[in-house]
C-alpha cells in the first residue's frame, strides 16, 4: 500500500486552547464576583452593567460557551484529525469556526451586561447573535463531516460518534428554543408562551447541558483517557451501548426542571421516567472511563494528566447519578429553587468540564511545541487547589440549600410558618456562602497557576504548526454490507448514515413531550380573568427581562402548603398565556414574585428598589438605583404591542393607538399613589427645583423607568384571586 | 402513567396507542442494540478500540 503524506493542523488547535484560558479566567472571574455580591451586595453599586442581575447571564454563557466551548474545539480539532489520519478538510473553515466563535464570545460579552438579553437561561443571548451562532455552528459541522469524508481510517471511532451527535443536537435545540419574533435589532420576544415557553426552554436547557456540556466532553474521555493511560478503552462493546442510550435517553429528561410547576403532569412523569433511566448510560460511560486504567493506577499518582481525568470522571459520575436523584418528585421538593441545584451544576461544570479541560490542556500544550510541561510541581499544586476548591464550593452549597429548603418549610403548630420572613432563610446561609466564595478562589488561584505554567512551557518549547505523518488512502469499498460485516461495523463506516440515525434518536423524544404540548390547546386551560399586560405593565416586564431579575427571583409558586402559606395561591399554566417569554425562574435567592401584586405599596417598591435594606435590614439584594432616574424609553412600545399581537397576544388596534396616553395615565397614577410618602414628596420635589434653578432638564417621575417597574411587579399573579376560584 | 396521558391528551384520537408505540420503539432499540453488540467480533473491537493508540504523530514518542 502506498503511504501518503500530510500535516496535521496544530494551529487551529493552539488557538482554541489560548482561547479556552483566557475566556476561562474571565469566566471564573466574574462567577468569583458574582459569589462576592452575595455577602456584599452593594460591590457595583450604581453600575448597571456590573449588577447582579447582568453579570449572572455573562457568567454562565462565559464558562459554557467560552470555556468550555473553546476546550471542546481544542479537543475536537485535535483528535478527529488523528482519528481520521487526515487534516481538517478547510483551513478556511476552521478559521471561520475559530473567530466566529470569538466574535460571538465578545458579542455577548459587551450585550448581556448592557441589558440585551431574552432572559431564557443559557439562551439569554439576543436574535442577531442567535443567527450568528447557528451560522457559526454549521460551520463547524460542515468542517467535521467533510473531514470525515476524507478520512484515511475507514472506521469512526465511538469519539466521534459523540462528535457527531453533539453538531446534530445542538444544531436543533438552539434553532428551535431560539425561535423569536425581533421588535428591533436587538429585542425580539419568544414565539411561545408561558408552559410552552418553560417546555422549549428547559427541554432545550436540560439537553444544552446534555449535549454541549457532555457528549463531546465523553468523546473527547474515549479519546484522551486511552492516549494518556496508553492503552485502549476498557470496553468497546460497552462505549458503544453507552453512546447510542445515551443520546436516546438524555432528550426525553428536560420536563424534570419543571416538577411541581404548572407545567402538565404527564409531561412531568415522563421527564422523571427518563432522568431515572439515564443514570445506566450515564454510569456506563463513567465506569468505562475510569477502568480504563485498569493496571496503570500507579501512573495515576504521577501524571498530573491523569489526575485531572479522573478527578474530572469521578465528578461526572457524582453529577450524574445526582441528577435522576434530584429528578424524583419527593428530592426535588426540596432541592428546586435552592442552593442544592448550583451545587450541582457545579460539581458538573468544575470537575467534569473544568478538570477534563485542564487535564487536556496540559497533555496537548507540551506536545504542540515540542517540549516537556514546565513545571509538574505547580500542575499538581493546581490539582489541589482545584479539588479543594470543588470541595469548598459544593459542600456549603449543599448545607445552604437543605438548611433554607427546611426553614421554607416549616411550620408552627398553630399552621403559620415558623420563617415567615423570607430574609431569616437567607441571613442564616450566609456563611456558608462565604465559604462558597473561599472555595471559588482557591479553583481560580489553581486556573492562575496553569496560566503561568503554560506560559512558561509554551517559551520552552517551539510550535510545530503543521505536524508531518503519513497512512495509506483508503481502498474503495462496496457502499453495501460486505460479507460477514455486521449492520453496526456497516454503519460505523458510513458518516452520513450514522448522523441520520444520531438525528432519529434524538427527534424522537423532542417530538413525543414538545409537539402535543404546543398543539394540543386543552393542555394549557384558559382562565377568562387572565387579561394581556396594559402597556405600561409591558414596558416594566421587559425592565425586570433587562436587569435578570429571574435570576434570583421565580414567578411559579408550588402547590405545597408551605409555600401557599408564604406566596399565596399557587400558579396555574392559564396565568402565563400571554408571558412571551416566561420568566419562571430556577433560583429563589429572594422571594418568589408571583403573587407579589398588591402585597406592598406603590411607595415601598419604589424605595426597596432605591435600597432594598432601607425596608429589608439584611437584604442581599443590590440597589436599583437607576432605575429611580433614569427615563423609559417609550419609543417602541407600540411595536412591541405589534410583535405581540403577531405571536397571539388580543391587543387591539384602538389600545396600541392609545398605548402612549395609556401609559401616560397609569404612570400619573403611580406617582400620585407615590405622593402618599412625605419623605418621597421632600426629596423628590427638591431635585425638582434643583433641576429648575440650574435649568437642567427634569424627568417626570411618571415617565421614569420605576414607574414601569412597579406598575409591572403591582399587576403580578393579581389575575385570579384566591376567593375567585373557591367561588 | 397512561392515566395523566389520557387525562391530557384524550382530544387526539387514537391516544391509546401512543405508550404502546413508544414502549414497542424502546424495546426494539434495545434489542438491536444488544444484539450488535453481543455478536459483534472480537478481532474488530480490538482493532477499533486500537484506534486513538494506532499513531503514527512523532510527537507522541516524546513523552
Amino acid at each position: 500500500m502506498e503511504m501518503q503524506q500530510f500535516h496535521y493542523d496544530n494551529k487551529i488547535v493552539t488557538k482554541f486552547i489560548y482561547a479556552t484560558i483566557v475566556f476561562g479566567v474571565v469566566g471564573m472571574l466574574v462567577g468569583l464576583i458574582l459569589a462576592f455580591m452575595f455577602l456584599f451586595p452593594n460591590m457595583t453599586d450604581g453600575i448597571s452593567w456590573l449588577s447582579f442581575g447582568r453579570l449572572r447571564p455573562l457568567h454562565t454563557n462565559a464558562v459554557i460557551f467560552a470555556f468550555v466551548g473553546n476546550a471542546m474545539f481544542a479537543g475536537i480539532y485535535y483528535s478527529l484529525q488523528r482519528l481520521l489520519k487526515t487534516r481538517m478538510a478547510s483551513d478556511l473553515l476552521s478559521n471561520i469556526n475559530f473567530w466566529g466563535w470569538q466574535l460571538i464570545i465578545v458579542a455577548a460579552a459587551i450585550s448581556l451586561p448592557l441589558g440585551y438579553s431574552t432572559s431564557k437561561e443559557y439562551a439569554e443571548l439576543e436574535w442577531p447573535i442567535d443567527i450568528a451562532i447557528a451560522l457559526i455552528w454549521v460551520v463547524f459541522g460542515v468542517n467535521m463531516i467533510w473531514t470525515i469524508l476524507k478520512r484515511r481510517q475507514r472506521h469512526l471511532y465511538v469519539a466521534i460518534w459523540f462528535y457527531i451527535a453533539t453538531f446534530v443536537t445542538v444544531a436543533v435545540l438552539h434553532i428551535f428554543n431560539s425561535l423569536e419574533l425581533p421588535v428591533s435589532a436587538l429585542k425580539s420576544y419568544s414565539v411561545y408562551a408561558g408552559v410552552q415557553d418553560a417546555l422549549v426552554q428547559w427541554w432545550y436547557g436540560h439537553n444544552a447541558v446534555a449535549f454541549f456540556l457532555t457528549t463531546p466532553f465523553l468523546g473527547l474521555m474515549y479519546y484522551f483517557v486511552p492516549k494518556a493511560a496508553n492503552r485502549p478503552v476498557y470496553s468497546y462493546r460497552l462505549s458503544i451501548v453507552h453512546f447510542w442510550s445515551l443520546i436516546f435517553i438524555y432528550i426525553w429528561a428536560g420536563p424534570h426542571h419543571l416538577l411541581y410547576t404548572a407545567l402538565p403532569e404527564w409531561a412531568q412523569n415522563l421527564g422523571v421516567a427518563f432522568s431515572i433511566m439515564l443514570l445506566m448510560p450515564s454510569w456506563g460511560g463513567m465506569i468505562n472511563g475510569l477502568l480504563t486504567l485498569r493496571g496503570a493506577w500507579d501512573k495515576v499518582r504521577t501524571d498530573p494528566v491523569l489526575k485531572f481525568l479522573v478527578v474530572a470522571i469521578t465528578g461526572y459520575g457524582m453529577a450524574t447519578f445526582e441528577g435522576p436523584t434530584l429528578s424524583l418528585k419527593n428530592v426535588n421538593a426540596i432541592a428546586h429553587f435552592t442552593d442544592w441545584i448550583i451545587a450541582h451544576v457545579h460539581v458538573g461544570a468544575l470537575a467534569w468540564n473544568g478538570f477534563m479541560a485542564f487535564g487536556i490542556i496540559y497533555y496537548l500544550v507540551p506536545r504542540l511545541f515540542k517540549t516537556k510541561l514546565f513545571s509538574l510541581g505547580l500542575a499538581n499544586l493546581h490539582f489541589w487547589l482545584g479539588t479543594l476548591g470543588i470541595i469548598m464550593y459544593a459542600l456549603p452549597m449543599y448545607v445552604a440549600g437543605f438548611t433554607q429548603a427546611s426553614m421554607w418549610k416549616q411550620f408552627n403548630p398553630d399552621g403559620t410558618l415558623v420563617y415567615g420572613n423570607f430574609l431569616e432563610t437567607v441571613s442564616e446561609i450566609i456563611p456558608m456562602y462565604w465559604m462558597r466564595a473561599i472555595g471559588g478562589t482557591l479553583y481560580l488561584t489553581g486556573m492562575l497557576i496553569l496560566v503561568y505554567n503554560i506560559i512558561a512551557t509554551i517559551r520552552s518549547g517551539s510550535a510545530v504548526t503543521d505536524e508531518l505523518a503519513e497512512a495509506p488512502a483508503l481502498e474503495r469499498v462496496s457502499k453495501h454490507r460486505l460479507a460477514g460485516e455486521a449492520w453496526h461495523s456497516w454503519l460505523e463506516r458510513k458518516p452520513v448514515k450514522l448522523t441520520i440515525f444520531a438525528t432519529i434518536a434524538i427527534l424522537i423524544g423532542g417530538i413525543v413531550q414538545i409537539v402535543p404540548t404546543i398543539l394540543v390547546k386543552s393542555n394549557i386551560p384558559t382562565i377568562a380573568s387572565v387579561k394581556p399586560y396594559t402597556p405600561l405593565e409591558l414596558e416594566g416586564r421587559d425592565l425586570y427581562i433587562r436587569e435578570g431579575c429571574v435570576g434570583c427571583h421565580s414567578q411559579m409558586i408550588r402547590p405545597f402548603r408551605s409555600e401557599v402559606e408564604r406566596y399565596g395561591e399557587y400558579s396555574k399554566a392559564g396565568e402565563y398565556v400571554y408571558d412571551h417569554p416566561f420568566l419562571w425562574g430556577s433560583k429563589r435567592t429572594g422571594p418568589d414574585l408571583h403573587r407579589i401584586g398588591g402585597k406592598y405599596s406603590d411607595n415601598w417598591h419604589f424605595n426597596h428598589m432605591y435600597d432594598p435594606r432601607s425596608t429589608s435590614s439584611g437584604s442581599i439584594m443590590p440597589n436599583y438605583k437607576w432605575l429611580v432616574t433614569s427615563e423609559l424609553d417609550k419609543s417602541q412600545t407600540e411595536a412591541k404591542m405589534k410583535t405581540m399581537v403577531s405571536l397571539g397576544v388580543p391587543y387591539s388596534e384602538e389600545e396600541i393607538a392609545n398605548a402612549q396616553q395609556q401609559m401616560l395615565d397609569q404612570g400619573t397614577q403611580i406617582e400620585n399613589n407615590l405622593y402618599n410618602d412625605p419623605d418621597f414628596v421632600t426629596s423628590y420635589e427638591a431635585d425638582k427645583n434643583n433641576a429648575a434653578q440650574n435649568g437642567r432638564p427634569f424627568v417626570e417621575m411618571k415617565n421614569r423607568e420605576i414607574v414601569a417597574m412597579i406598575a409591572y411587579l403591582q399587576r403580578l399573579g393579581t389575575d385570579i384571586k384566591v376567593k375567585d376560584i373557591q367561588e | 402513567m397512561l392515566k395523566f396521558v389520557k387525562n391530557y391528551m384524550e382530544t387526539i384520537s387514537g391516544i391509546e396507542i401512543y405508550p404502546i408505540i413508544s414502549l414497542l420503539i424502546f424495546f426494539t432499540f434495545f434489542v438491536i442494540l444488544f444484539w450488535w453488540v453481543f455478536t459483534a467480533k472480537k478481532e474488530y473491537i480490538n482493532k477499533v478500540s486500537q484506534l486513538p493508540l494506532d499513531n503514527n504523530n512523532q510527537n507522541d514518542i516524546l513523552l
